[in-house]
């Protein structure tokens, strides 16, 4: 398979960024350091070049219906002008993708998917559009999607709308003008839980756009944030990557993603199966853990033990957090386990004591 | 990126500088530069004898755990204890500050198997 890039592949290199095959994208893993970069969004603004990420349009008379039965969130509770995080469940229970739903007018939305996923959930989304009245389009490799995080994130594409960026709410987002572009989607949504925004617009404008991004915010130490420093943004905060934390054979419920699987909106995809983990228990569920000690960091594929050193569980995503100097890590626990109990973490050849935490682990001040 | 001609280096990216019969062991600049940010190095072998191509500790990235391997067989004299914290000076002076560890070299005969700069350089093309 031959490596996708995105529109600002040649400027990613120009600027010295190392490149890394991820999602079948060559993408920029870092620009001049995780923790550097990890930082320049915590305390200011950094941008994120994540076009590699899908985007689909279901519009049509049944794309209310449609998105009922394939999602597991309430569209119906959608208003245009607003988003939703929502899953993609598959029929034996698990997540065929975690998504986040766009409602941009009365019969249409727009679906952002993770890169890794977007012909697998093309070809889902195909292979359920039975009888529903409605048109599925495929604009991935047409629109390019920028976000732009950290507290100087308003100031900074304030410059470039007349629109009024305070005016956007959580998961809300406005078609506007912007850099003279129309027709751009700004959404106050991210994967770093700094507030911010994710930016929606013709792949044409896009090395125009992050360079006048890059431009606006130089007063506020604007920096280009890699992958890297995304994963551990995204991991301080306990948000779920896919293909590491859940994937096509864990359950919502077991994820915690309860709160976005809405039995009462009526049947859908997987609801039986969800109803009934809701109403009996899971026998495992996904917690955040924090090492006890420094300088042991957990790693995705670690086994987590017990005291005696018996497995009991996987780690799913695990690092060390550059704001708590700490490592720490999310993955699998049996049922028994609780909030505050201590589990093992198996690194190398001994068991290093963590504490179940619930995320976010880093508390932002919005 | 610098490789200093005088070093000899390994396949998985270590250097190694040769004086009398010691060796002084460290990551080279393309491999802190692809690792990343350095935040924790585990060398759990002070005085203990290992063997060329052994693994020797790991090193850890905010991103990646990785192996370091040891370019000759001897005995682990010395660990650099400044790097426990400050790890980051692996990254910003490789080949001298960010050295790892110290060893007595048993075989002579092994530094010959070692690549030269210019073999290096031409493997991580």
């Amino acid at each position: 398979m031959t490596t996708k890039k995105t529109a600002l592949y040649d400027v990613h290199v120009a600027s010295g960024a190392k490149m890394v095959v991820f999602a079948g994208y060559d993408m920029p893993v870092r620009y001049t350091g995780d923790l550097d970069e990890h930082f320049a969004v915590r305390n200011s603004v950094g941008i994120f070049d994540v076009s590699h990420m899908g985007e689909f349009i279901i519009r049509g008379k049944d794309a209310l219906p449609f998105l009922q039965y394939v999602t597991s969130n309430d569209v119906s509770k959608l208003t245009i002008g607003k988003a939703q995080y929502s899953c993609l469940p598959n029929d034996k229970g698990g997540i065929v993708d975690d998504i986040i739903v766009y409602r941009l007018a009365e019969e249409q939305y727009l679906m952002v998917v993770n890169a890794s996923n977007i012909e697998k959930d093309w070809n889902w989304l195909q292979q359920h559009k039975g009888n529903y009245e409605l048109e599925l389009v495929d604009i991935s490799e047409k629109t390019s999607l920028f976000a732009v995080q950290g507290k100087n994130a308003l100031p900074t594409l304030q410059k470039l709308t007349s629109a009024n960026l305070k005016e956007i709410s959580y998961y809300s987002f406005i078609r506007t003008t912007f850099n003279g572009i129309d027709n751009v989607i700004i959404a106050a949504t991210g994967y770093t839980g700094e507030p911010g925004f994710e930016v929606f617009f013709d792949v044409h404008h896009s090395e125009k756009i992050w360079k006048d991004i890059l431009q606006a915010g130089a007063e506020f130490n604007l920096k280009p944030i890699g992958l890297g420093a995304r994963d551990t943004l995204r991991l301080e905060m306990g948000y779920c990557l896919y293909g590491n934390d859940i994937n096509d054979e864990t359950s919502p419920i077991e994820a915690g993603l309860g709160w976005i699987t809405k039995l009462q909106k009526g049947k859908f995809i997987g609801s039986d199966m969800f109803a009934e983990q809701k109403e009996k228990g899971v026998q495992k569920y996904l917690t955040g853990f924090m090492m006890q000690q420094d300088k042991a960091i957990p790693r995705a594929g670690y086994e987590i033990t017990d005291e005696q050193g018996n497995t009991i569980g996987k780690v799913t995503s695990g690092t060390q957090s550059p704001s708590l100097k700490q490592g720490i890590g999310m993955g699998y626990v049996p049922a028994s386990y609780k909030e505050g109990d201590t589990v093992y973490i198996k690194i190398r050849d001994k068991i290093i004591p963590a504490t179940l935490k619930k995320p976010p682990f880093v508390k932002i001040e919005k | 990126m610098n490789f200093p001609n005088e070093l000899k280096y390994t396949s998985e990216h270590e250097w190694i500088r040769v004086e009398g019969n010691i060796g002084i062991v460290g990551i080279t600049d393309f491999a802190q530069n692809e690792l990343g940010d350095i935040v924790y190095v585990d060398i759990p072998v002070l005085g203990k004898t290992i063997a060329q191509n052994d693994v020797f500790g790991s090193i850890e990235t905010v991103k990646v755990v990785s192996d370091l391997f040891s370019p000759v067989s001897g005995k682990v004299i010395e660990i650099n204890s400044t790097i426990n914290d400050a790890p980051e000076k692996i990254n910003k002076d490789p080949y001298g500050e960010g050295w790892l560890i110290k060893i007595e070299i048993s075989n002579p005969e092994e530094i010959a198997n070692l690549l030269t700069s210019d073999a290096y350089q031409k493997l991580i093309k």
